[in-house]
């Protein structure tokens, strides 16, 4: 495996962890969101 | 009098060019008579055949007696794809009319399987570049992984990736394959009983602030995390405001002047979901075929990039599955079907329906279509913020 090789590999694994962990920060965020705001609805309901 | 002119075209014909007009008819045969995809691969098909005549007037020419001549598919290529990729970002205005989040809103933790399932892009990256792959050329294949063709496009065209024709061909043919290649994945990680898992569905209600409120959120968070993804997910998003707006029942109304608005905005969430999605589908199966031309598409990478858009779907349903299961061991009393997971991939609605009758192949009695179609649209959301992520990467490479 030549050094060029090995940076690529490298940055390619670079991408696969940010790239896993913003799109779960972003769904994670967004989740937290629907669910407040379900629960603040069901409290308005009350 | 000299007639060669008649046939000095066919002569020239290339056996490329001959493949292509192979690969042309089986799209369309594809298309019609298999159903797959029609609205894209039978205009793919038919421009395949098209770019690839010798000296087409649909792509730009240079000939002797008349100069430069521009043909209408490469004007539409430059500018409705390469110019700024206008036509599938577009196209997201009508396929965010078509959605419905409900599902998802009222069960929001099944956003993490739409999250989990876009793994087998980053996977695929990974194995693409070890087979060889320049970095930006490995992305675009594995965003095919995404399972969602204006994103494909969107992110191999602003890479700049020389494969962009073998790509769009991949995504959309491996989408219309899901009911093929989804259970083979699912089998290879899962148990018939963990396929027979039970989920009881029990909505909580979703009122009409939050649906209308859901797309602007969503763009706001997307945007400021990967501001690359806000023409992918903007316009997703929009085009479901457009849709949220519109679907107004009079019993529920608190307005009188929204009675016309209400009237305005139905008329354009109609036309989202029908007229202007299916005239940006049909411009764009055809413009894609620009990037078909033999010299560019029949070349031993087509077949590597063929094999590696499978390997990511794939990858995406397995890691999809099994980040369900890891997820039943925090929660034994409530656990969720595996599958559930698998409907992760943003193949809507397709993968939902896999994902259903397998259930019931499992046990008749039991219903999961729900779950899938929460998960299936959250993946919808998840594949665009994957390709905004991954543009957002070489960004910031600089």
């Amino acid at each position: 495996m030549t050094q060029e090789m090995i940076l690529r590999l490298e940055a390619a694994v670079a991408m696969l962890l940010q790239g896993m962990i913003g799109i779960f920060v972003v769904l994670g965020i967004i989740a937290l969101i629907v669910l407040a705001m379900g629960k603040m609805g069901s409290k308005k309901k009350r | 009098m000299d007639f060669s002119f008649l046939v000095e075209n066919i002569f020239a014909i290339t056996w490329q060019q001959v493949v292509m007009y192979v690969v042309g008819v089986v799209l369309i045969y594809l298309a019609i008579e298999k159903g797959f995809e029609p609205s894209l691969l039978m205009p793919m098909g038919f421009g395949a055949i098209l770019v690839n005549l010798p000296l087409s007037g649909v792509m730009n020419q240079v000939s002797e007696g008349i100069g430069e001549t521009h043909g209408i598919i490469e004007w539409l290529f430059e500018v409705g794809i390469e110019a700024s990729e206008a036509m599938p970002i577009l196209l997201f205005i009508g396929i965010g009319a078509m959605i419905d989040f409900g599902p998802l809103l009222s069960n929001p933790k099944l956003f993490l399987c739409g999250a989990a399932a876009q793994a087998g892009i980053f996977l695929t990256i990974i194995i693409a570049t070890f087979m060889g792959f320049e970095l930006k050329d490995a992305a675009s294949i594995g965003i095919i992984g995404a399972a969602d063709g204006p994103t494909s496009i969107l992110v191999s065209q602003t890479l700049g990736s020389n494969y962009i024709g073998a790509i769009a061909v991949a995504a959309y043919s491996y989408m219309a394959l899901v009911p093929i290649i989804q259970p083979f994945a699912i089998k290879l990680v899962t148990t018939k009983k963990e396929r027979a898992i039970r989920m009881p569905y029990k909505p909580q209600g979703v009122t009409r602030q939050m649906r209308i409120l859901f797309p602007i959120i969503v763009s706001v968070i997307a945007g400021l995390v990967a501001p690359s993804s806000v023409a992918l997910v903007g316009f997703l998003m929009f085009g479901n405001l457009i849709r949220e707006c519109g679907v107004l029942e009079v019993g529920f109304l608190m307005f009188g002047n929204l009675i016309r608005e209400c009237g305005v905005l139905e008329s354009l969430s109609k036309t989202a979901q029908n007229d202007l999605a299916n005239l940006i589908t049909l411009l764009l199966g055809i413009t894609i075929a620009a990037s078909m031309k033999a010299d560019q598409f029949v070349q031993p990478a087509t077949i590597m990039i063929m094999c590696l858009g499978l390997v990511a779907f794939v990858l995406d349903s397995m890691v999809g599955v099994l980040f369900v299961k890891i997820l039943n061991i925090f929660t034994p009393k409530n656990k969720m079907n595996p599958m559930v997971g698998a409907a992760g991939i943003s193949a809507f609605p397709m993968s939902s329906r896999v994902i259903e009758k397998m259930g019931q192949e499992a046990d008749p009695q039991n219903h999961l279509l729900m779950h899938a179609v929460a998960a299936n649209v959250s993946g919808q959301i998840a594949s665009v913020v994957a390709g905004g992520v991954v543009l957002q990467y070489f960004a910031n490479m600089g």
